[in-house]
């Protein structure tokens, strides 16, 4: 590749709290080279004041955190600009739908003034280097990379227009750049192709940039569509499986009958090496896996396996062990003052297991041989991948290439890399490439999961006023040990006896949960124990189970006072921009209007991530939808309309954020519903989407209608998981007020008889049917 | 080995391989046609979802033996040609909605509109609520909005 320019971003002039127009100064560098790189420096890390407020959030929250953590090594991200007249960069984030790759576009386009169309964006290899600045996770793609991919793009645009000013013989102030051409006043132009080689530099120049005063956007802030919706609906969009790398056949892995079991011996190797298309078999601590010409050899191989396998840890147990456990671990709520004119209100909701299987299943290639390893997998913690692939490999972390590839969904998931690890155990133990795919089956039963929890809410109230709100969370643990994205964190995370994991876990639970009411003493806190299950920060992590419980309560709260929960919530709120959310949604969404029986409305609010959200939903829990005949599905309740507005300050691109919301409002549906893992005699019953059930075509609402609020903020928020918690929330309340009482455990049919036949463990997949040309349409 | 012919995305193609193997595998790990994706296995979260003789079908439950070496398969590369343009009025219409997300699910979802525009113009009807209601497809990310409206734009345009 002949580029031209690459530029990167350095250290910020001016801290974060300083006047506005300070906060566009910054300094970059001009890369030494043939092309123009640029790159862009944010050091020194701004001050935060101390927590002063009730809760930790509200000062600093998981966001701040996770960019400052990627602050020291902002200034190893560089744009490139080529003698074509495009612009690249390679994300060091990871896109699996959320429109990430997008946004970067827009930003670099922005403030390089050049159509988006020019601006191409790839996925970065894991790059040591950075440290904590390669992790996709907590929403904070766009809150972290905002000013310094606009820091590097806008060194680069200086060099170029240096470069042009010379061949125009013109001065830099004279020029005008636009749609990626340079002009003159007297009407000569260079296009920034042209200038590309000249605005190299030899060497590496430090120089000051200004950014763009937002008044001057052009694109942030315009709806974009996708810059790989082609690629999508046209095929040619390739995930991990879809790559072709020389000699890697298809593999898979037979797995133990419990969950997490390991296998002790394949008993028929040599019949199941003698299969049509088979070329390899090795056992791994995971399970047995295959390799074969197909995956249809691999799932014929798989389920002819006869292994004897050793238990896994959860053998024999059934949900009713885990919410005993969990009952166990549960601490008394805090004492509160005697009051004898207080009354309380009280809420206790288990939330069963829930699966954020993807449906891009957890697959990876990897080519382990002659001391090397080459791995391409969808990974959010790509660098963690690579140093414990490395450490179990037993080669050093630098003999690891980790090509990281656009995941089919993660929802949390893909922080995990246990496709990746496995298939680099698996091509190490064959001695030969493979491209492991985990069948439906497996990722549904064996993959991570949102742990099972419990949470208990105490509300104080007198004479009009709520004295207390406390909220106590006990859950299975949360798995963190990717850590912060790379193996030191990683490895404090794992600390013996789950000491590092629940002071991941505690940081995590402070520095995201909030209660932003007037409730007087509030408090919320965490237990996490049992670290038996895969387990792992799944789409918006702790926050859709505590403000489900949490508005439920506040829900319970208004009725005993005898006020209308909107209007109580308004009354109560003590922030502006979440007061103006649930406004906007109770007018659109035309709160309170009269509803029939068995039907109902519900309002929630939610604060996170830098934004605010409010969700009011209509449901419809009569007999004629509940009854619903759905083959292989549920039905259930319906939400029959949802109105959702979120403020998440400074938006890249409302199109995305839209579309973001519009995905959490299903997911939040499924949470509340129907979406639950069974565990049964220590394995997970639902092995497919015939038994799991996320929301479908027949349960999502006809109506929907997403508010992105206006803003005057020059900061942009989070948004791939903001559109989940309100919308949980608001369907619980919703449901609630329909049916007349308060659910205590979510989804609401876990309970029912199975919908399903459960499909066998041994052989531990399904095969698959052959009747299919009887079922065309 | 026994070699299997039929038609895909209107060309002859011959392969080396069982009968018993599904057509999914054939397309995806021996033709390396990538379109269709694994979700399941099982039929059941059609992401594989393609043509066969017009129809939509699921290549992961059916045998490649059980084709005739006159059926026409087409995933979702050959959607295209069959109106002899570059894209089909259908994947315009989910371009114009931005409809995909992570986009795994989406070829499948497109065949399946496709599928469903020709069944209710075979019934001498239009899509109604209940038909997107029936729609089996699933998509993790919860585009279903946009899928709704993209079907109405591509019915139209279709």
């Amino acid at each position: 590749m002949t580029g031209l320019t690459r530029a990167r971003w350095a250290g910020m002039t001016t801290d974060l709290g300083a006047a506005s127009l300070g906060r566009r100064a910054f300094v970059g560098y001009v890369i030494g080279g043939t092309t123009l790189v640029a790159a862009a420096d944010l050091v020194p890390a701004p001050a935060h004041a101390v927590p002063g407020t009730p809760q930790p959030a509200e000062a600093y929250d998981l966001n701040d955190m996770l960019t400052e953590a990627a602050m020291p090594t902002a200034n190893l991200i560089t744009v490139t600009v080529h003698e074509d007249g495009t612009a690249s960069f390679e994300l060091p984030r990871m896109e699996v739908g959320q429109g990430v790759t997008t946004s970067t576009a827009m930003l670099i386009a922005e403030e390089l003034d050049i159509p988006l169309a020019k601006v191409r964006v790839t996925l970065a290899d894991a790059r040591p280097e950075l440290v904590w600045n390669q992790l996709t996770g907590g929403s904070n793609t766009t809150i972290s990379t905002y000013t310094p991919i606009r820091v590097a793009a806008a060194v680069a645009k200086g060099a170029l227009l240096e470069a042009a000013a010379v061949q125009l013989g013109d001065t830099v102030a004279n020029l005008v750049a636009r749609g990626g051409v340079v002009q003159a006043p007297d009407g000569r132009s260079v296009t920034y192709g042209e200038l590309a080689r000249a605005a190299a530099s030899r060497t590496t120049r430090r120089v000051d940039v200004r950014l763009k005063d937002a008044a001057d956007f052009r694109v942030v802030g315009t709806g974009q569509p996708r810059i790989d919706a082609r690629d999508a609906v046209t095929g040619r969009k390739r995930y991990a499986t879809d790559l072709q790398v020389d000699g890697a056949l298809p593999t898979m892995v037979c797995r133990a009958p419990t969950l997490n079991g390991t296998p002790t011996r394949l008993r028929n190797q040599r019949q199941v090496l003698a299969m049509p298309g088979v070329t390899d078999v090795a056992l791994v601590d995971t399970g047995v896996a295959v390799r074969a010409e197909t995956f249809g050899q691999c799932i014929d191989a798989v389920r002819a396996m006869d292994v004897d396998w050793a238990d896994g840890p959860v053998a024999g147990e059934s949900d009713k062990d885990i919410v005993a456990e969990l009952r166990a671990a549960e601490q008394p709520l805090p004492p509160l003052p005697d009051n004898p004119l207080a009354e309380t209100v009280e809420l206790d909701v288990v939330f069963y297991f829930r699966s954020n299987s993807a449906m891009d299943t957890n697959s990876a290639i990897a080519d382990v041989r002659d001391g090397k390893a080459e791995i391409w997998s969808g990974l959010k913690s790509p660098i963690t991948a690579q140093e414990r692939i490395a450490e179990e490999l037993g080669l050093s972390p630098d003999a690891v290439t980790v090509h990281v590839v656009q995941g089919g969904g993660s929802f949390g998931r893909r922080l995990f890399f246990d496709g990746a690890l496995e298939a680099a155990k698996v091509s190490q133990a064959m001695g030969k490439p493979v491209k492991l795919m985990w069948h439906r089956a497996d990722d549904a039963r064996v993959g991570r999961a949102h742990p099972m929890a419990t949470s208990r809410v105490r509300a104080v109230h007198a004479g009009g006023e709520v004295l207390a709100f406390q909220q106590a969370h006990t859950s299975v643990e949360t798995d963190y040990r990717h850590g912060l994205g790379e193996l030191m964190s990683s490895m404090a995370a794992d600390l013996p006896a789950g000491l590092g994991n629940q002071g991941f876990a505690q940081t995590v639970f402070a520095l995201t949960q909030e209660v932003p009411y007037d409730f007087g003493a509030i408090s919320q806190s965490l237990v996490e124990t049992d670290d038996r299950f895969n387990t792992g920060s799944m789409r918006n992590i702790y926050s859709p189970d505590v403000r489900a419980a949490g508005e439920l309560a506040v829900d319970q709260l208004a009725a005993a006072m005898g006020t209308d929960p909107y209007e109580f919530r308004r009354a109560q709120l003590r922030n502006d921009r979440v007061r103006a959310v649930l406004d906007k949604v109770a007018e659109v969404g035309r709160w309170g209007r009269p509803m029939p029986a068995g039907t109902a409305q519900g309002i929630a609010i939610h604060k996170e991530y830098k934004g605010t959200s409010a969700c009011l939903v209509e449901i419809d829990c009569r007999p004629r939808q509940t009854e619903r005949d759905i083959p292989h599905g549920v039905g259930g309740p319906r939400v029959t309309k949802v109105v959702f507005a979120v403020d998440v300050g400074l938006v890249v691109n409302p199109r995305g954020l839209e579309a973001q919301m519009q995905g959490g409002i299903n997911d939040g549906i499924a949470l509340a519903l129907t979406s639950s893992l069974h565990l049964r005699d220590g394995h997970f019953l639902e092995a497919s989407w015939d038994n799991y059930f996320y929301t479908r075509q027949w349960n999502t609402p006809p109506e929907v209608e997403v508010v992105v609020m206006p803003s005057d903020s020059d900061q942009p928020g989070g948004a791939g998981e903001a559109g989940v918690a309100a919308t949980f929330a608001a369907v619980a309340c919703a449901y609630a007020r329909a049916v007349g009482e308060v659910p205590t455990y979510f989804p609401v049919n876990h309970r029912d008889p199975l919908r399903f036949r459960p499909k066998p463990t041994v052989p531990p997949i399904p095969q698959s049917p052959t009747n299919g040309l009887k079922k065309t349409w | 080995m026994p070699k299997q012919t039929f038609v895909l995305n209107g060309r002859t193609v011959t392969v080396d391989v069982h009968p018993d193997v599904r057509v999914l595998w054939v397309l995806r790990d021996l033709l390396g046609v990538t379109g269709p994706k694994y979700g399941c296995g099982i039929n059941v979260c059609k992401a594989c979802t393609s043509h066969i003789n017009g129809r939509a079908f699921n290549p992961c439950s059916v045998r490649v033996g059980d084709l005739e070496a006159t059926d026409e398969v087409t995933t979702i590369e050959g959607l295209p040609d069959t109106v002899g343009a570059d894209l089909h009025p259908m994947q315009q219409a989910w371009l114009d909605r931005d409809v995909a997300q992570c986009g795994y699910c989406q070829p499948g979802q497109i065949m399946a509109a496709v599928a469903l525009v020709r069944k209710v113009r075979r019934e001498g009807r239009s899509i109604t609520d209940a038909d997107l209601d029936g729609i089996r497809n699933i998509c993790r990310c919860g585009t279903y909005t946009r899928i709704r409206e993209a079907i109405a734009q591509g019915e139209r345009s279709m």
